[in-house]
């Protein structure tokens, strides 16, 4: 397979790669890592006319600290976090088991987020964390919470000309902890069931802030509101955890499918959100 | 578009069209058939190569993005003195069956064998864990791929 006839710009600059884009309108899309869109443009579901290849911009290969925030560029690639030091919680925790370890060489988590797939790992992390997508564009850069990015299956609310070129993930400054529980058939497999976790601690050991988000069991990535407010302010325990992840169970609309029934789904995400949520709260403890 | 890719130590400058995969290009273009198109789809890992000393599929890189970069190909494994240790260690250790798969077990062995000179198991099965090998012959491939790992370093304790 190949993909249908296409126009290559390599961009050497960000302002060159919204330009193109802003040349190529609807027909142009940008390519990082590609390591879901060749294969949809092989599989002629993707077909663009004008090819943005941003991989040999300088300067967008980086993983920082910056002002209480991880900053992540357009140009990470997940192997990348996986090896970096600077990751925390949840991002590190769910770095190893995005895709596998070829894929991880070349796709960027960025293109990731970006691509918006339900199935994809990187967006419930960014839900859990409140994270920033930073979005540029011919009138400059500007943040957009991820909760407002993620708008469906495959859609974000990036603007028709802009390109993702980072992400600021608040570090928490006080003790916290993390957790990325997937479930997978197999390493490569899309997620059967995934839970993101997040949660910091105040000097009493209370939860001043928490983080719950889902992975493949809607047709979104999807943050558990209810559950992130219910922990707050309350102490770590068993039954707290439990009765969070009733939440997030009720929060969860599986479909059955090839790889299990809903019902069951909604097990695996009622024992990942208990056991994720214990996971957080014992490297808070820790931390 | 000109695209200039160091193959196997030799320099490959060709005019290929923006839509080529790297796989096409390296087996078509250059004729090195070696590398293998298995799924077509980022799932198998037959058609991995190392590309700048990392291993990706190259079912799933253009032409255009490997400009510039050098890639090794299960070709350019031999060394001038015989073969990798990872491709003595496949043929000790039965690391193959129908061989369809094992161009990339052996990249994605000997790029792993360059980053930790003594995996475990669970390393080796973490590193091969996005190739297939259909004849699931699984366990002589980590096998190979630690003896090899011990060969390469019990040679550098002697020199």
């Amino acid at each position: 397979m190949f993909p249908s006839r296409f126009d290559l710009v390599v961009a050497q600059t960000v302002a060159e790669a919204v330009e193109a884009k802003v040349d190529a309108g609807e027909g142009g899309r940008f390519l990082a890592g590609g390591q879901s869109l060749i294969p949809m443009m092989k599989m002629r579901v993707a077909f663009p006319e004008t090819l943005i290849d941003i991989n040999r911009i300088a300067g967008l290969d980086a993983i920082e600290r910056v002002n209480g925030h991880l900053q992540i560029g357009a140009l990470v690639r997940h192997a990348d976090l996986v090896a970096s030091d600077a990751t925390f919680g949840a991002v590190a925790a769910a770095a190893p088991w995005v895709a596998d370890p070829l894929v991880r060489n070349r796709g960027t988590m960025c293109g990731s987020v970006a691509h918006c797939d339900p199935e994809g790992d990187w967006n419930s992390v960014l839900l859990a964390t409140g994270a920033d997508v930073i979005a540029q564009g011919p009138g400059g850069e500007r943040p957009i919470p991820i909760a407002d990015f993620v708008d469906g299956a495959f859609t974000s609310t990036l603007g028709e000309d802009e390109l993702v070129v980072g992400l600021r993930i608040p570090v928490p400054s006080g003790r916290s902890g993390g957790s990325y529980l997937k479930l997978e058939r197999k390493i490569g497999d899309y997620a059967t069931v995934a839970v993101a976790s997040h949660l910091e601690l105040d000097d009493s050991g209370a939860i001043s802030a928490a983080g719950l988000a889902l992975t493949s069991v809607n047709p979104i990535n999807t943050k558990v509101a209810d559950a992130e407010a219910l922990l707050v302010g309350q102490q770590p325990s068993d039954e707290l955890f439990a009765e969070a992840a009733e939440l997030a169970a009720a929060a969860a609309e599986p479909r059955d499918d090839v790889r299990g029934t809903a019902a069951w789904k909604r097990q695996v995400v009622r024992t990942y959100t208990k056991r994720g949520l214990a996971a957080a709260a014992q490297q808070a403890e820790g931390s | 578009m000109e695209v200039n890719i160091t193959i196997n130590g030799s320099d490959h400058a060709s005019d290929v069209e923006p839509r080529t995969l790297l796989v096409d290009h390296i087996r078509r273009t250059v004729g090195l058939t070696g590398t293998h198109v298995g799924c077509d789809t980022t799932s198998c890992g037959a058609c991995t190569v190392l590309m700048d000393g990392k291993p990706v599929k190259a079912c799933t890189v253009l032409a255009a993005q490997a400009d510039g970069s050098e890639v090794t190909t299960v070709e350019g494994l031999k060394g001038a003195d015989g073969l990798h240790p990872v491709q003595q260690a496949f043929t000790d250790d039965h690391g193959l069956q129908c061989g369809f798969c094992t161009p990339g077990m052996m990249l994605v062995g000997a790029s792993l064998i360059a980053e930790n000179p003594d995996p475990s198991d669970d390393d080796v099965r973490w590193a091969i864990s996005g190739n297939l090998c259909r004849c699931t012959g699984y366990i002589n491939i980590v096998k190979a791929i630690r003896t090899a790992a011990a060969r390469v370093a019990e040679s550098s304790i002697g020199s």
